[in-house]
């Protein structure tokens, strides 16, 4: 689905991404482990194609296209979607609007907003005044209707309180898992992401198979999700990539 | 209204006064506009060419969900019809002959000795619109006006009187316009607002000038107590230079005012928008957003409240974007206040449209012009709510036609 080659990238002059090469599987879910500043939302941003990202060497590969200079509205339609952490606040755009704007026309708004406990929340402006829950539901109901094949979800738990973190969970189990088919094929993951996360609560709610760990711009390790978790949990970041970089 | 002979020499000696703001027009190289057009029955009669220029202001021929229709077409008023019992809706002329006491309202307002544009107004006896909501009365519908232009190197002159008398309410929707034919005209639009007690006036205006016509309005605005007044403007469209600072005086307790302007400025084009709103008694409030864009054309915020009395919230907001190397955007709030009882407040932004803004739409699939284009109509009509269907959706079709995605 995806798969990045040696990419760096830079903020201001300033190299944030030193040489991060992974993949993620078609149908597979990776975790993204990382301190705080060690590149983490820069490398999903990256990925999606944000401005103030700079790449300067390396490619991304998305469904086998070099999409390293694509656009993001392209890499929007050819099913990449993000959940940004903090997304902007638009003056005078309704959540409606840009929710009817991302999907295709298929699905019921309303439906899919009372399921995010966001219906009163589509004729308030996109962001402005919502809370931290609020702003993870506005984000997953646009994902919803936008129904990307492959996520990109920054920090999908930070600030919502734990009966929010539930909601949110189950709402993101619902976008990776096909719930049409039968049989062996019903319940099949038909869909791809890369989760950022630092508490590991989103791991109850999807069957994450694999992790990486980012340091200073560059990935240190793979492992089993809940392996490398714990390890940062009893060691922290540091001892758990001494110890993980031999086997890596 | 002070004796006439007074009126003339105050008038004559204005004649060389230029405005406070915008470009000085020669008054001299301008004859005035015909006075004696032809009269149409029906809007539907009017020529195809004209009846086009009108509709694209808002107003609509078969006058649908109107509760009257008055057209000026250069200086004349060629059609008038209402079907409210509630309303009275005819020349200033006629009203002027039919009502003596309408003496106490005319030129009261709008000073004669203004600057050279009223003056030339009131020396050329400008005829224009009486409307009248009658005490007691809501005019259910709104009213329609165009103020059109039809002959070029002339003036329009124009002067209208709207009374809306104790306890009534009253829409009404205007649309402004010149011929394609008449661009290098001057529109000198006088306009007097009387709201009395209790009463509430919505007044809309839509424009599309020519890229070279001047735009010179005066307006002034008086309320009553517990008196409402909700002012609309939008420009949308090229013009050449437009200057407009009407003024409203909150005369009666409880009464307030609210002043929306959403402006478009092309390149070439000079838009000096501004409002005033003078408070003169307890409990009155006032409220001025502007919202505009340069394209490449000049573009003046202006935006004034005096707190004249105690107890009184005012608020004045001008936010502006510049989407081209070209244009230049000034926006000027001010505040003024006499006692310490008041609550005043503004705030002005002038910038670009955020990046981070155009990019999180796009991350939803929206191509960059789309997303341009959500942004800005969301920035000019999206914060003012309870604009007229006919305003929004000429603010939809400029977002649209200017292609501001480039």
């Amino acid at each position: 689905m995806l798969r990045i080659e040696d990419l760096h990238a830079e903020v201001d002059g300033k190299e944030v991404l030193s040489g991060v090469s992974l993949e993620v599987p078609s149908g597979q879910t990776c975790v993204l482990f990382g301190p705080n500043g060690s590149g983490k939302s820069t490398l999903l941003h990256t990925l999606m194609g944000f401005g103030q990202y700079k790449i300067t060497k390396g490619k991304i590969f998305f469904m086998g296209r070099d999409v390293t200079d694509l656009p993001i509205h392209e890499r929007a339609r050819m099913g990449m979607g993000i959940l940004l952490q903090r997304p902007p606040n638009i003056v005078g755009l309704q959540l409606k609007d840009l929710v009817n704007a991302a999907g295709d026309g298929h699905l019921d708004i309303d439906q899919t907003a009372k399921g995010l406990q966001m219906g009163p929340f589509l004729e308030r402006d996109v962001n402005v005044g919502f809370s931290g829950g609020e702003i993870k539901r506005s984000e997953l109901l646009q994902l919803s209707m936008q129904e990307p094949c492959f996520l990109l979800l920054d920090e999908p738990e930070s600030g919502v309180d734990m009966e929010s973190i539930d909601l949110i969970g189950k709402k993101i189990h619902d976008l990776l898992y096909d719930k049409k088919g039968c049989g062996w094929e019903k319940g099949n993951r038909s869909k791809s992401a890369l989760v950022i996360t630092h508490t590991g609560q989103i791991l109850n709610y999807i069957d994450a198979d694999c992790a990486y760990v980012i340091r200073g711009g560059k990935i240190m390790c793979k492992g089993r999700p809940r392996d490398i978790l714990r390890d940062i949990q009893e060691k922290g970041y540091g001892e758990c990539i001494k110890c993980r970089m031999v086997k890596f | 209204m002070p004796d006439g002979k007074v009126l003339r020499k105050k008038a004559e000696e204005a004649l060389k006064v230029r405005g406070t703001y915008g470009r000085d027009y020669e008054l001299e190289n301008y004859e005035t506009a015909s006075t004696d057009r032809e009269q149409y029955e029906s809007l539907e009669d009017i020529a195809t060419e004209q009846r086009k220029t009108m509709t694209d202001v808002g107003v609509l021929p078969n006058a649908e969900g109107r509760s009257g229709s008055l057209i000026y077409m250069d200086n004349s008023v060629v059609h008038s019809a209402s079907s409210d019992q509630g309303l009275e809706l005819i020349s200033t002329k006629e009203a002027m002959a039919k009502y003596d006491w309408l003496k106490d309202y005319a030129w009261r307002a709008v000073a004669v000795d203004k600057d050279k544009y009223t003056a030339r107004a009131f020396l050329e006896d400008a005829n224009g619109y009486f409307i009248r909501a009658k005490a007691g009365k809501k005019v259910e519908m709104p009213v329609q006006t165009c103020m059109m232009i039809d002959s070029n190197k002339r003036t329009q002159n124009v002067h209208n009187i709207i009374i809306v008398e104790e306890g009534a309410s009253l829409d009404i929707i205007t649309g402004c316009a010149t011929s394609g034919h008449a661009s290098e005209s001057l529109h000198l639009g006088i306009s007097e607002i009387y709201v009395h007690e209790n009463g509430t006036l919505n007044f809309s205006m839509i424009h599309n000038w020519g890229k070279e016509t001047g735009v010179r309005p005066r307006t002034g605005i008086e309320l009553g107590k517990n008196a409402k007044f909700v002012n609309n403007y939008v420009i949308m469209k090229p013009a050449g230079s437009v200057q407009s600072y009407p003024t409203c005086y909150l005369n009666g307790e409880g009464a307030s005012a609210k002043f929306n302007s959403i402006a478009i400025s092309h390149p070439g084009s000079e838009i000096d928008l501004g409002s005033q709103v003078v408070m003169n008694a307890p409990h009155t409030s006032a409220e001025i957003l502007s919202r505009s864009i340069t394209l490449g054309g000049e573009m003046i915020a202006r935006g004034r409240l005096v707190g004249n009395a105690t107890d009184i919230r005012a608020h004045l907001e001008c936010r502006s974007l510049i989407m081209s190397e070209e244009g230049r955007t000034l926006a000027i709030p001010e505040l003024e206040a006499m006692f310490p009882d008041v609550e005043m407040t503004h705030e002005a932004a002038v910038g670009k449209i955020a990046r981070e803004q155009v990019e999180y739409l796009m991350a939803r699939g929206i191509d960059e012009d789309a997303a341009v284009g959500m942004i800005v109509r969301g920035f000019l009509e999206g914060s003012i709510r309870g604009l007229p269907e006919s305003l929004r959706q000429e603010i939809d079709e400029a977002v649209n036609m200017a292609n501001l995605g480039n």
